[in-house]
């Protein structure tokens, strides 16, 4: 019923869009209501985001390989930040809290979920569009202001917030506190809630995109698992951003109007203070309550677009389709009680610390099915690499060495010692860090001639992946080993430890390794910029992949497709299907047209095929055997 | 058309020649401005430093041209082959062999981390429960050691072995229910395992409840120190007011509770061996952590919420000086959460003794109750009294 009125007003949109052709520049480029416009617009403030918060990393890596070196280039550049060439130990945490929010909020909730779930839900769902694209408009316009609001926050004169990415009060709630809590801070929170706002919109968009909007035929059992996963991720954003917020807006008022939610008890600087009856522990609870299924808001549209990849390159169904959907789903709803594990030794109840480590173990399971499962997928397959390929390989590798590391941290007994440590730092960057960056990356490759209508290089696309994953292990691997020594996160320097002093030759080599892969994005950047313009041009399905958006045409038209939606057949799987001539088959290719193919398990729900299969199967063994 | 690139390519030979020579005159300028620098003026530090700066953008600019031309190369001699009919570079046949070597050298490195950089770890743990805590990390490592390596090795033998063939079909296999089951069920048991044990431990761990023979030791955090607080004869800590922190005053010790007039300051957390230590841990400012990495020992220190952690220490600094070979050992306390800008340097000594040596130590300690304090209590008790009697006349009234 649903889907035959969006048919319809798919239809008539359509005729509308012919009818007057006046895209001005602005209506088509900067406030533009496209799906695909908005999700480049996203994809590319994303990338511009993540390359500043590369950069932020180097320069805290430079003092981190050399405390006690002076570079007046630094001085230069930075100005007061930077005095005689040395960084200034509130401006190093304000760089590390700034890399840590954009990475994980601008570039991989935003420039992630943004940008394909944007570009694919339509197009892979066969809809004309978003369910409201005006919306879909604000939020990016939401999203970028949040942009704009965070780096402006470089700009004030005691620098950027500076309590590392999580904000925990008092340290952010008190101006006094540190210089990054003052302007700074107040800056952060209102980039935040702006963000929230432009995830929420995107978020309820994508889910009544895919709930109300499937072409005929697209039923859930045969959504690509692209799809499940943006699907389940804009559930979590939904449910959780808006906790974000209240707490956001409490801390608010406890800096600016004198409540004390979040204080209590406090001598600032030998000034007793009016505080009372707060709990900082308060806070901690509402930001993990968002802080743990932001993580997997981070990692499931990059699990999602992985599955996709590894399957289309490995010519080979995805290996247990319903597990991997109903993994997704498990970890969407026990993301939901687990956010405790991150706050073991906070001097919350013990008990309950043990609760959230039975729930957190359980959630590496579906984790581990996903694992076993992609592996199964290469198992027998005719592996091509593509460089969107070895990118979706490279996450299943960092989800391997990432998650299991897990396993100690999540354990409350194990986490008393390595908490905050630099076991911690390598651990979330490998699972969700460089994880979900490869897997946006995978991404970027794999469906850029749908974005731009031309295909990257791929040598260089090869000179991408191996220096950024050898990269990415150099740098992480050897942390975990600081953080088994106790060395504490975001410490300025190990200079005033002599027992940390032995990892000074560490850092520079992990500094030097973090240098090369950042050099190594340059190598994308240029193909990515260069391939826009002058690029090979591509053919409809370059891939020869079956989903729906290589059914439209290359050339981008508002409404994704010319005269009707097509209708969808069959799973997004059938790869490699044994009796077709080619390796691949479309969702829009009926069983009537394969019937040499077709299997018993095809028709599971649908007995008039079946029937039809049947009859079919008997008349071929008959003439076989009358010859 | 091959011909043509490589002519092409000659140009951008001709071009790195230039970019060389470029270089190198920029290196040997490197290398003499030294020895003019005592001569040279300050002045000429900026243009040293963008020299520096821009020597080494060229270098990269230099390897982008490498790249570039070895880009050229390939595409010429994919281009001549093609001309001449035989197989172009098999870019699918190469990644696959790239992943077997990164598969070799990646167990390797792994190797060679845990040999090398594995020994650099914290030694064996000072403390009762931390033996516990390095059993549970022992299994966990084994086991997840175990899952890495195979399901690496599996990962990058497949891709090498599954390599892309035209003569070859990939395998249709959408699911088989038995192995998914299986692959469900045995982490499950694995995991339920570890939660178990971790369970327990973590409950036996917690438990900070007070009981006779404990030594109540109490650590306040604030920017950028801690503050130690032993207790008296009494073997009890007084309470604590924070809004009666002032200058003399500076934990808030609310010296109407008896139990306070004999309380201890201290520089150095000195632990007798053996004994069951609970600490009182305190901020005043922000959250702080107090994190004794030997002792596998770590709690925040949050503002207006006070938490406890128990914990027996079992080897004297002397003793593990001894085990460790290393004389200048000291066991450590320091912050490990986020507090502010000189967060990376808030540490306190920690010493382990005997019994006998620490109460040779705790008698040299100095009260907190001092003589200033005293006179400034004095004077506030009796202009508080005078200040009480109208109050209560005004209330009679």
């Amino acid at each position: 019923m649903s889907t035959l009125a969006v048919h319809d007003h798919g239809v008539v949109h359509h005729e509308e869009g012919h009818e007057h052709h006046k895209d001005t520049f602005i209506s088509k480029y900067i406030f533009s209501m496209d799906h695909k416009m908005i999700a480049k617009q996203f994809l590319i403030t994303g990338i511009t985001m993540a390359f500043i918060a590369m950069t932020l990393s180097i320069l805290f890596r430079i003092q981190l390989a050399y405390p006690d070196k002076a570079f007046p280039l630094l001085e230069t550049l930075l100005g007061r930040f930077a005095p005689g060439g040395r960084l200034d130990p509130n401006f190093y945490l304000s760089l590390v809290t700034i890399h840590g929010t954009i990475m994980v909020f601008f570039v991989l909730t935003a420039g992630l979920s943004g940008t394909f779930s944007n570009l694919l839900i339509p197009l892979q769902v066969g809809a004309r569009d978003m369910a409201s694209p005006f919306m879909n408009m604000l939020s990016y316009w939401f999203f970028f202001l949040a942009c704009v609001i965070m780096l402006s926050s470089f700009f004030v004169q005691k620098g950027p917030a500076s309590g590392g990415w999580t904000v925990y009060p008092p340290l952010s709630a008190l101006p006094k506190a540190m210089p990054g809590s003052e302007m700074g801070m107040t800056l952060w929170l209102i980039s935040m809630v702006c963000f929230v706002a432009s995830s929420l919109m995107g978020g309820i968009n994508y889910v009544s995109t895919v709930l109300n909007m499937r072409t005929k035929g697209m039923d859930l059992w045969k959504m690509p698992l692209t799809i499940w996963a943006f699907f389940l991720t804009a559930v979590l954003g939904v449910l959780s951003f808006p906790v974000l917020v209240a707490g956001v807006v409490l801390l608010i008022f406890d800096r600016s109007m004198g409540t004390s939610f979040y204080l209590s008890d406090i001598v600032l600087n030998g000034k007793v203070m009016p505080f009372e009856g707060g709990s900082p522990i308060l806070f901690e609870h509402l930001f993990w309550f968002l802080g743990h299924p932001e993580v997997y808001i981070v990692i499931m549209p990059a699990m999602g677009i992985s599955s996709e990849i590894m399957s289309v390159n490995s010519r080979k169904p995805i290996f247990g389709y319903h597990a991997m959907v109903y993994s997704l789903i498990g970890i969407t709803v026990l993301s939901f009680i687990v956010w405790g594990h991150h706050m073991f030794v906070t001097g919350m109840n013990p008990f309950l610390g043990g609760v959230f480590m039975i729930t957190t173990l359980i959630i590496a399971v579906p984790s581990a099915v996903k694992t076993f499962n992609w592996l199964a997928t290469l198992w027998r397959g005719n592996i091509r690499f593509k460089p969107a390929m070895l990118f979706a390989i490279g996450m299943v590798s960092f989800f391997i060495s990432g998650g299991l590391t897990g396993i100690f941290l999540g354990n409350a007994t194990l986490d008393i010692n390595l908490h905050d440590t630099y076991f911690v730092v390598a651990h979330f960057h490998l699972v969700m860090g460089s994880a979900a960056i490869f897997g946006m990356l995978a991404g970027v490759y794999h469906w850029f001639p749908k974005m731009f209508g031309r295909l990257m290089d791929e040598k260089l696309g090869y000179l991408h992946f191996w220096l950024t994953f050898i990269g990415a292990y150099l740098v992480f691997f050897p942390m975990h080993f600081m953080g088994l020594d106790g060395v504490p996160r975001r410490y300025y320097a190990f200079t005033e430890f002599e027992s940390m002093q032995k990892w000074l030759s560490v850092n520079t080599f992990v500094t030097w390794a973090a240098i090369m892969s950042a050099l190594a994005q340059v190598a994308f950047l240029f193909n990515f910029v260069h391939s826009i313009f002058w690029g090979k041009k591509t053919t409809q399905n370059p891939w020869q992949a079956n989903t729906l958006e290589w059914t439209a045409p290359v050339e981008h038209i508002h409404g994704n497709w010319p005269g009707e939606i097509p209708t969808v057949y069959r799973w997004p799987y059938d790869y490699s299907k044994p009796g077709q001539e080619e390796d691949f088959i479309m969702q829009t290719v009926p069983y009537s047209e394969t019937m040499s193919s077709n299997i018993e398990s095809d028709f599971e729900d649908n007995p008039v095929g079946l029937a039809e299969h049947t009859k079919w199967a008997s008349t071929q063994r008959s003439n076989e055997e009358v010859k | 058309m091959g011909f043509k690139k490589i002519l092409n390519s000659k140009k951008i030979f001709s071009l790195l020649a230039v970019f060389m020579l470029t270089g190198t005159n920029l290196l040997m300028a490197q290398t003499a401005a030294p020895a003019d620098a005592t001569t040279a003026a300050a002045a000429d530090d900026k243009t040293a430093m963008w020299m520096g700066a821009g020597y080494y953008v060229l270098l990269f600019l230099l390897l982008c041209v490498v790249i570039a031309i070895v880009g050229k190369i390939l595409r010429v001699y994919d281009l001549t082959q093609q001309i001449q009919g035989k197989k172009e570079l098999n870019w699918n046949n190469l990644m696959a062999v790239i992943c077997l070597v990164f598969l070799i050298f990646g167990i390797y490195g792994a190797y060679w981390e845990f040999t090398v950089q594995g020994t650099q770890t914290l030694p064996e743990a000072a403390s009762a429960h931390g033996v516990k805590i390095d059993e549970m990390f022992t299994v966990t490592t084994v086991l997840t050691m175990i899952v890495f390596f195979i399901t690496q090795i599996l990962l990058f033998g497949f891709l090498f072995k599954y390599r892309h063939s035209s003569k070859r079909k990939a395998y249709y296999l959408p699911h088989n229910n038995t192995i998914e089951k299986v692959w469900t069920i045995a982490p499950a048991i694995v995991l339920t395992i570890l939660v178990v044990f971790g369970f327990f431990t973590w409950q036996e761990i917690t438990n900070s409840a007070e009981v006779k023979g404990d030594l109540n030791i109490e650590i306040t955090g604030h920017q950028f120190a801690w503050e130690l607080r032993y207790p008296g004869k009494d073997q009890k800590l007084g309470t604590i007011d924070y809004k009666l922190v002032s200058g003399t005053n500076k934990l808030g010790i609310d010296f109407k509770d008896r139990n306070s007039f004999d309380d201890l300051q201290a520089d150095t957390l000195v632990l007798p061996v053996n004994r069951s230590i609970r600490l009182n841990i305190r901020a005043q400012d922000v959250i702080h952590s107090v994190y004794l990495p030997h002792f596998r020992v770590q709690l925040n220190a949050v503002p207006g919420l006070p938490t406890f952690f128990k914990f027996v220490p079992t080897i004297t600094t002397a003793e593990m000086r001894n085990r460790l070979d290393d004389p200048k050992f000291e066991y450590l306390l320091y912050c490990n959460k986020i507090c502010g800008g000189i967060h990376y340097n808030m540490k306190k000594v920690v010493r382990v003794v005997t019994e006998a040596e620490y109460q040779d130590w705790i008698a040299k300690q100095k009260p907190y109750l001092t003589d200033d304090l005293k006179k400034q209590m004095n004077i506030a008790t009796t202009t508080q009294s005078k200040n009480v009697q109208p109050n209560r006349l005004a209330l009679n009234n």
